[in-house]
């Protein structure tokens, strides 16, 4: 799932200076499970908003949402009476939800409250860890479900750079090296004959983001 | 003969190869260029040219390999991936055969976060193994990467790279080395070597996998200055092994540079009766001024003159 950590108070504080009436508006997808965009998050912001701005003597009124996918079309319009009332948005959703909320409501300022940082999963309850970069061509078939190019600090296609050392990846000691993990792995599953195969230079210029932004579109799924 | 290289030729004729390396200055400076390569002629067969070691920028290696040939010593160009993607190498390999140099050595490069650009993107469009496929076919094939277009003129590369013994998993190293043959690679020079167990080891699997007749293996050195050297590299410095025994001795020493220098050359020594160690490759960085006496201990000089 997409991963997002709060933007520090001050920023948003910061991008609402203007306004006296906004909406914070939250998801109820990725970033509730990470914690930094659900419902529950959007009551705790709201509150510590509301306090800053009273504390400097002037007041906001934030009202408060969390459809539950932020991304889809039929949630953000949900939200269209509400956005009437409000001279700005601020969304917690990530990056995505923001731009969805932008192209339904053109009038209206929308500004992060998140950063997005990564997919990934949860690794145990309070940690999550990077492994996907939605590189458009995926090569796990060939590394033992463990993906090299979100999971190597240098994008390794094959094998570990020299500065793997037991089990750890030397820029950051408590980063498991992914080709040690990748070793490991296909050594369990009978396939290390895997790791005699070179895996050419990527397209980059064609499958990934490189090109240009991605668009799918399915004919068939049309209306 | 693939590019005709002085470090070619000594190589091809089974001699025992010896190279050094040469960090460029973080600036334009080439008194310290001049300064550098006047300790090395003479004593090595060619010199490695970094490419911003340690991710710290430094003039270019190209640059600084080409006034390393007007000052009459052989470059070994190091490019590494990290700052470059494949249209940036592909034409940086055309300047820099047209410039004359004919020996390169091809890397993926320090993460840029150890070095002095923090903030800057990398690149990793190739890693070092698709860097040595991009280059042997720009040579043998004289096309782009990937593409049928004929290039203007002849790519004549020595074509090199790097392999750790000493990174994990270790089992992976030889397999990985093969991968580099696979590709292309003509020559290997190895992370500086202090464990020589785990090195004979390593030979070991490269020579059951018939690697150390398809490639020529050069081991790397790197004298110890001090204690405190020996063992911030045994602490700090991922894929490097120091044993504690040569730790104590230069610690214990009344001259470690002098112990270090010894223990420098007892390796080599050791090294050379490796079967398929074809040569010595001296990292004594920023310690240049060693390097002459390093081979004359080890008995490797003069350097032979090849046609």
């Amino acid at each position: 799932m997409i991963k997002a950590e709060q933007k520090p108070i001050d920023e948003i504080l910061r991008s609402i200076d203007p306004y006296n009436k906004i909406l914070l508006s939250g998801c109820g997808a990725c970033v509730a499970v990470c914690h930094a965009g659900g419902e529950k998050e959007v009551g705790l912001l709201a509150s510590a908003l509301r306090m800053a701005r009273k504390k400097i003597g002037k007041t906001i009124e934030v009202l408060e949402a969390a459809p539950a996918r932020q991304c889809e079309p039929e949630f953000a319009s949900e939200l269209a009476e509400t956005v009437e009332k409000v001279e700005a948005v601020v969304s917690i959703a990530c990056g995505v939800g923001v731009q969805t909320l932008v192209r339904h409501f053109p009038k209206t300022p929308v500004f992060p409250g998140v950063n997005t940082t990564f997919l990934g999963e949860t690794v145990m309850h309070g940690v999550w860890e990077e492994r996907c970069q939605a590189c458009g061509n995926c090569i796990l078939e060939k590394t033992g479900g463990i993906c090299p190019i979100s999971r190597c600090a240098k994008q390794l296609f094959n094998g570990p750079c020299g500065g793997s050392s037991k089990g750890k990846c030397e820029i950051k000691r408590e980063t498991d090296c992914a080709w040690q993990l990748i070793y490991d792995r296909l050594k369990t599953l009978g396939q290390l004959y895997k790791l005699e195969e070179i895996i050419p230079a990527r397209r980059w210029g064609v499958e990934s983001r490189d090109s240009g932004p991605r668009r799918i579109v399915r004919e068939d799924l049309k209306v | 003969m693939k590019a005709g290289s002085n470090l070619e030729k000594i190589l091809e004729k089974g001699l025992f190869a010896v190279t050094g390396e040469l960090g460029p200055p973080k600036g334009n400076d080439v008194s310290v260029i001049k300064r550098k390569t006047d300790l090395l002629r003479g004593y090595v067969d060619a010199v490695n040219v970094t490419d911003n070691q340690t991710a710290i920028v430094r003039m270019s290696s190209i640059a600084t390999s080409s006034l390393l040939i007007q000052m009459g010593l052989e470059p070994v160009m190091q490019m590494v991936t990290r700052d470059r993607n494949r249209i940036a190498i592909q034409s940086d390999i055309f300047g820099a055969t047209a410039l004359g140099i004919k020996n390169m050595l091809c890397l993926t490069g320090d993460h840029h976060t150890f070095g002095n650009q923090v903030d800057s993107k990398n690149v990793h469009d190739l890693d070092s193994i698709q860097l040595i496929d991009c280059v042997r076919t720009m040579r043998d094939q004289g096309t782009l990467l990937g593409g049928e277009e004929k290039i203007e003129g002849e790519i004549k590369l020595f074509i090199g790279a790097a392999e750790n013994p000493f990174g994990d998993p270790f089992e992976f190293r030889a397999t990985r080395l093969g991968k580099k043959v696979a590709a292309g690679v003509n020559f290997i020079q190895t992370q500086c070597i202090y464990d020589m167990n785990r090195f004979k080891e390593w030979m070991k699997m490269v020579r059951d996998r018939g690697l150390h007749e398809k490639v020529h293996i050069l081991a790397g050195v790197t004298p110890l200055k001090s204690g405190g050297m020996a063992r911030y590299m045994a602490k700090n410095v991922s894929g490097i092994i120091i044993p504690d025994e040569i730790i104590d001795r230069v610690v214990k020493a009344k001259k470690p540079a002098e112990e270090g220098i010894k223990i420098c050359v007892e390796q080599i020594q050791e090294l050379r009766e490796i079967e398929g160690v074809h040569g010595i490759h001296i990292m004594a960085i920023e310690w240049e001024q060693m390097t002459s006496k390093i081979t004359e201990m080890a008995g490797l000089l003069p350097r032979p003159k090849v046609e």
